[in-house]
């Protein structure tokens, strides 16, 4: 009898602490500890990109009413229009332009600006960034009076060289150049700063042996500045063409898309289809034919930067 | 090849004088080093010389010829850096032919002369690869590589040796040697670790506070320092500085070290200091291996006296051991089977043929 209890309370006691102890490890796992921290975040993309996404491609398989389902009849219809073709082209153009002189501008700035000494750098980098820290929304409106035909202060000052008045966002030239100047100020003081940090990671005594090697200005800046800066420039650039090819506000704000839809965007079109002309799937449908694109753009540039990653 | 010169050579940073106006002859294939303490205006001479610092006043020649305003690539040098500087994106063969495809060489004589160089410094196998596949020592090897393939009129080289660790320092020291012995370069060479100095000099240049105290060869710096800086500079262990004054006892000269040590002088000594006056505050320069253990049979001029140690330190070869004569720390070499233990009396020699004696205020030797 004695033995049987004895035999009983080991087998309660050491049967519990194993549990315990179980449950313990598991959550004592880095693995573990790892998945909840992340936990919120993981939430919250999932409940802001992945529902989205999704909804949206479940959405532009919808007739208009959104009653019936049309696979990829909407894709079909899209293909045949020719404004789709023309806002393919304009977004590509958009992009393009204001990312090659958002990336020039600020490479060139970057330089002016990492040769100034000390104290002064800091109050012209605060300076330089000051378009970037704008709202784009409010700094737009600002431009748009400036772009104003009759009484701006833009074609005011040109009037005195003679030129003018331009219809800034009235022709189809003018408007697409108007765009993109906006997009190009605005955009261009992140590159300056991505820049600006990767010009000050470039070892001097790089430059110096370069400069006993017997290399000119431009030589150093081919063969040293520019391999050393490849990945950042690579990452800069695509995120850049990613935040520009779904740019909304500064056109919507400019031009609304006009005029006659020849400053038209991907983001901004989605937008007249979807929502002001009422049909919700096919303004899904065109949002979605961002993301080709872009992935091909994402694989183009980043093609070699894991390979290139810790050659310094 | 060429010879170098420096004439009244002066760097000022604002109000700063970092170089205070130097004067050097460097002769064509000679290895010269200069050394010195960190701040000591070394590695500004030396980039003054490759083009990468203006000089504020004075006179560089290369090959005859002023090379004051004259930029870094027209001055046919080659710069070895302590982080060796070598390009993170190019091969080893790109980097030792970077400076070559600036100048246009033809392709045949570019992969010939790295080719050779890369056999002279054993990296043939690791001519494709990139940097950061490279040990410290196999990077420092590109580096000089980089600079032997230009063959330039001279070598600069700026604390190579200062990011390997001890054991490949040695083997790297070794290396540069041989290196100049077969390409026989100009070649100036900083460092602040005085074994390199001595091991790899042909002349020595020690610096301090922007100018030079003394430049000779690395044995006449060891045996006949100019100042106290150089001889507390060149040795390891420093030489001693014991505090002493000189006193004629029964028409003999001696030197009094404390109340109960005194030493008669060999007589040439006693000859040599016989003019100074009585009255000045002297230091005793001895290197530690002129402080031994005292053996029966004691030559002319070596003295002796009991001490109590207070550490000891067995390097296997030798033994050495610290005490103090009245407030001054002294170190001596003795044999490691002589039983020097710590906290243990122990009779000592000095042999006073090495001695030197130096003026406490001026510091220069007498």
């Amino acid at each position: 009898m004695a033995d049987v209890v004895v035999e009983q309370g080991r087998l309660v006691r050491s049967t519990r602490p194993r549990k315990a102890a179980g449950l313990r490890n598991v959550l004592g796992r880095k693995s573990t500890v790892a998945l909840f921290l992340t936990l919120p975040l993981i939430l919250l993309i999932a409940l802001l990109v992945l529902y989205p996404a999704f909804y949206s491609l479940y959405l532009a398989t919808l007739n208009k009413a959104m009653t019936k389902f049309v696979g990829l009849g909407n894709f079909t219809f899209l293909f045949k229009r020719e404004t789709f073709w023309m806002v393919v082209k304009q977004s590509c153009i958009f992009a393009i332009t204001a990312v090659v002189f958002k990336a020039l501008i600020g490479f060139i700035v970057a330089h002016f600006v990492h040769n100034i000494p000390g104290k002064k750098q800091r109050k012209w980098r605060g300076m330089l960034l000051v378009p970037w820290v704008i709202p784009p929304a409010m700094s737009t409106l600002a431009w748009l009076w400036l772009f104003d035909p009759s009484y701006s202060a833009f074609n005011y000052t040109l009037s005195f060289f003679g030129v003018g008045p331009i219809p800034w966002l009235g022709d189809t030239f003018w408007a697409r150049f108007s765009v993109i100047l906006v997009n190009v100020w605005y955009g261009a003081p992140f590159f300056l700063i991505m820049y600006l940090a990767a010009l000050k990671s470039v070892p001097d005594q790089l430059y110096e042996a370069a400069a006993i090697d017997g290399a000119n200005w431009w030589q150093k800046m081919w063969y040293v500045t520019l391999p050393m800066m490849r990945n950042i420039i690579a990452i800069t650039t695509l995120f850049s063409l990613i935040v520009t090819f779904a740019n909304f506000d500064i056109v919507r704000i400019l031009t609304s898309g006009g005029p006659l839809d020849r400053t038209q965007l991907f983001a901004t079109w989605a937008f007249q289809v979807g929502i002001q002309s009422s049909d919700i799937p096919l303004g899904a449908c065109v949002s979605l034919f961002m993301v080709p694109i872009l992935a091909v753009a994402a694989v183009f540039i980043l093609r070699d930067v894991n390979k290139r990653g810790n050659e310094a | 090849m060429a010879d170098v010169s420096l004439r009244k050579v002066i760097k000022r940073y604002d109000d700063v004088e970092a170089v205070r106006g130097i004067d050097l002859d460097i002769a064509d294939h000679e290895f010269i080093v200069l050394v010195g303490p960190s701040g000591c205006g070394k590695s500004t001479t030396l980039r003054m010389i490759a083009g990468l610092e203006d000089i504020s006043d004075g006179d560089i020649t290369i090959g005859g010829d002023v090379v004051n305003d004259v930029p870094p690539k027209d001055r046919d040098i080659a710069m070895v850096f302590q982080n060796y500087a070598l390009y993170p994106h190019m091969t080893v063969a790109e980097n030792m032919s970077f400076g070559l495809r600036l100048k246009h060489y033809p392709k045949a004589e570019i992969k010939a002369r790295v080719t050779e160089a890369a056999r002279l410094l054993d990296i043939t196998d690791l001519i494709d690869r990139k940097p950061k596949q490279l040990s410290g020592g196999q990077r420092q090897r590109v580096a000089m590589g980089r600079a032997i393939v230009r063959n330039p009129k001279v070598f600069l080289f700026d604390e190579p040796l200062s990011n390997l660790d001890a054991k490949l320092r040695v083997q790297m020291r070794i290396e540069i040697k041989k290196v100049h012995q077969k390409v026989r370069t100009t070649t100036v060479y900083v460092t602040h670790d005085q074994v390199e100095a001595m091991t790899l000099a042909d002349r020595v240049v020690v610096m301090n506070k922007g100018r030079i105290e003394q430049i000779g060869t690395p044995n006449e710096l060891y045996h006949k320092p100019a100042t106290r800086f150089v001889a507390g500079f060149i040795g390891s262990p420093a030489m001693n500085f014991i505090p002493c004054r000189l006193e004629d006892a029964g028409g003999t000269l001696q030197i009094r070290l404390t109340d109960r040590i005194a030493f008669a002088l060999p007589p040439a000594r006693a000859a040599r200091y016989n003019g100074l006056p009585r009255t000045d505050r002297l230091l005793l320069g001895i290197r530690p291996e002129h402080l031994t253990e005292a053996h029966a049979h004691l030559g002319p001029g070596v003295e002796t006296f009991d001490t109590v140690l207070d550490v000891t330190e067995p390097m296997g070869m030798e033994t050495l051991v610290y005490f103090g004569l009245e407030d001054t720390p002294v170190c001596g070499r003795v044999d490691p089977n002589a039983g020097a233990r710590d906290g243990a009396p122990m009779r000592l020699a000095m042999d006073l043929n090495n001695m030197h004696l130096l003026n406490e205020e001026t510091g220069v030797v007498l």
